[in-house]
């Protein structure tokens, strides 16, 4: 037992001088982690949704007379071996990513969300010997390598490459869904419910769901930078969406041809893939930091 | 010694519908499998020795009871591309890959333990700021990227890397380091950052127990207080979770070998992809999650020697 009347405080405080490079009282107080990364976000999806209207070119245009162009007032980012502009498709790469990676977290959700809530709810031989461990073999898969041997036998394509990365993704979302629902199942409504005359289906689904949903958006904003992440990999190694659609990965994939003739081919996609990672990761942490400041 | 035996009995179903997954992979292939090995142009006859060859004309649950009975004889068949045995082709890419995955924990410790106990031991402070900041931008910078930068800044600009090519370690290790110090950087600060993150969560809460009070009290300096008190207590759920981190990092291998041509596991798995040889796909998948199973069930054996609450509480954990 703590002797001490503020546990959270460690001694190594307590003990320490006045700390003098203490950050201003409002960035300590506020969320910074919540409020970049919402700001990031927003950023992102909006590129994402306007890409048609704000790209000074298309993504598929093919200029001979511009190969190679180092960045310039005419194009930013410089063009590739095609001569495409490489702002223009970062801008529709910026699509590709997000529509994979939101493809892939509903198939992921949408597996492992019933899953997880189904094994949390009816427990015994089912969901010790059969679900979670089925769960576990899944997980014992590198996740990349599972998205890759999925998507080898499934064949390239962004529905294949949803399906990989959303399989990968299903024990994440099963065992928060799990977790939540054993916090969920000993508390009143749940036998009111019962009371009532529910179904279990409607039990699980119209009245433990909603009250689960909180970490279960938290798992899903993580995820969707793994998503990206994995995504870009795949198409990295030829396995996703097929040239000439625009993606970050075959961007960076072909760019490693043109090191020495392009460099910054390699850097402004690369740039625009951490953009989106660090965006997402930091509104998950964000929300995560919100969350358990509310619960304590 | 209970746990232990739970947690063995608790790996055999997930042994088992490991095998059912990597057996499936091959079904799920869109048409049959040897028609599409063999192209278009493939007479029936072709297809049907190849089916037999692969076993695919038998039933499934015959396939599967075959495929799992030269499994538990160590043979995970025959690569339908080099025509060699799957696991003497893993065995000859393998030591690769360990080197590659021990070098980068060595990087990755190498940044992570001044950087997490700095952080743990400054809360509050920029420099606490600064270290998690770096630490959110390393989790997230992807390592194949900052492979190609690397290749880009120290072999393309400044030459200070002059051979890429992999030289075994016991051939040359001055070679050898050259051509491994660039990829187990890569792929090491993004497991720096996870590792950081990890041991400055547990480290700060080691610091508010009882015992580091009473070392205070004792009259210790700082350093020992930490170091000597509260960082063998903070390294105990360390250890666990870097256990689940071995998934991650044999996944970011995959594609890191990709990118600097290392003939390690990971570009075995990338190339059979691409040439459709699907028993050493199979092969190759099966090894990385016995690895992680193998890894993670060790970890947690070592975890209840360490910690005598793992073995006292008891109990089956899904």
């Amino acid at each position: 037992m703590s002797l001490v009347p503020e546990p959270h405080l460690s001694p190594v405080e307590q003990t320490s001088a006045p700390a003098r490079n203490l950050p201003p009282r409002r960035l300590r107080l506020a969320n910074p982690s919540l409020v970049i990364g919402s700001i990031l976000v927003f950023f992102i999806l909006g590129v994402t949704l306007l890409a048609p209207y704000i790209s000074p070119y298309g993504p598929n245009q093919v200029n001979y007379s511009a190969v190679l162009q180092a960045p310039s007032a005419h194009h930013w980012f410089g063009t590739d071996q095609l001569g495409r502009d490489q702002l223009a498709r970062i801008l529709f790469g910026a699509r590709t990513s997000m529509e994979v990676s939101v493809g892939s977290l509903v198939v992921g959700a949408g597996i492992g969300v019933p899953v997880g809530l189904i094994a949390g709810y009816y427990r015994g031989f089912l969901d010790t010997w059969i679900i979670m461990r089925i769960i576990d073999a899944i997980q014992a898969f590198p996740f990349l390598i599972l998205a890759l041997v999925l998507a080898a036998m499934l064949g390239p394509g962004s529905r294949n490459a949803m399906i990989a990365i959303g399989i990968g993704l299903v024990p994440t979302f099963a065992r928060t869904a799990r977790a939540q629902m054993l916090q969920e199942l000993g508390k009143d409504y749940i036998d009111a419910a019962r009371v009532a005359g529910c179904t279990h289906a409607r039990i699980i689904f119209r009245h433990i769901l909603p009250n689960a949903l909180t970490p279960i958006i938290v798992q899903a904003t993580l995820a969707m930078a793994s998503s990206i992440v994995a995504e870009a990999s795949l198409e990295y190694l030829g396995l996703g969406v097929q040239p000439p659609t625009a993606s970050w990965g075959s961007m960076l994939q072909s760019a490693q041809g043109y090191l020495q003739l392009a460099p910054w081919l390699v850097v402004f996609p690369g740039l625009a893939l951490v953009l989106s990672v660090v965006s997402f990761n930091l509104l998950g942490d964000g929300i995560q930091r919100w969350l358990n400041r509310k619960i304590s | 010694m209970r746990y232990v035996i739970q947690r063995l009995i608790t790996t055999i179903p997930v042994l088992f519908f490991l095998s059912i997954m990597v057996f499936s992979f091959i079904h799920l292939i869109p048409g049959n499998p040897a028609e599409i090995l063999l192209g278009q142009d493939a007479t029936p006859q072709a297809v049907h020795a190849l089916d037999a060859q692969m076993g695919l004309n038998r039933p499934l649950l015959m396939q599967y009871l075959g495929w799992l009975s030269n499994l538990l004889r160590g043979n995970l068949g025959t690569s339908l591309v080099d025509h060699e045995s799957v696991s003497q082709l893993i065995l000859q890419r393998l030591p690769v890959t360990v080197e590659l995955a021990v070098g980068t924990m060595v990087v990755a410790i190498l940044i992570a333990f001044p950087l997490g106990i700095a952080a743990a031991v400054m809360r509050g402070r920029v420099s606490e700021f600064v270290a998690m900041f770096a630490a959110t931008i390393g989790i997230s910078v992807p390592p194949f990227w900052l492979g190609i930068l690397f290749l880009l800044l120290f072999t393309v600009k400044f030459h200070l890397v002059t051979n890429s090519l992999y030289v075994p370690i016991w051939q040359s290790p001055l070679k050898n380091l050259e051509c491994m110090l660039l990829p187990c950087i890569a792929t090491g600060i993004r497991e720096a950052a996870v590792l950081l993150r990890m041991l400055r969560s547990s480290l700060t809460d080691a610091l508010g127990e009882d015992f580091v009070r009473t070392a205070w009290a004792k009259g210790l300096r700082g350093s020992a207080v930490t170091l000597r008190h509260a960082l063998p207590n903070a390294l105990v759920p360390v250890l666990t979770a870097s256990g689940l981190q071995i998934a991650g990092l044999l996944g970011g291998l995959v594609i890191t070998e990709q990118v600097f041509s290392l003939p390690g596991f990971g570009q075995l798995l990338v190339q059979s992809v691409f040439s459709r040889d699907y028993t050493t796909v199979q092969g190759t998948a099966l090894v990385a999650a016995l690895i992680v199973i193998i890894v993670n069930l060790l970890i947690d054996l070592m975890y209840s020697r360490i910690d005598p609450r793992i073995r006292t509480d008891g109990g089956m954990e899904a």
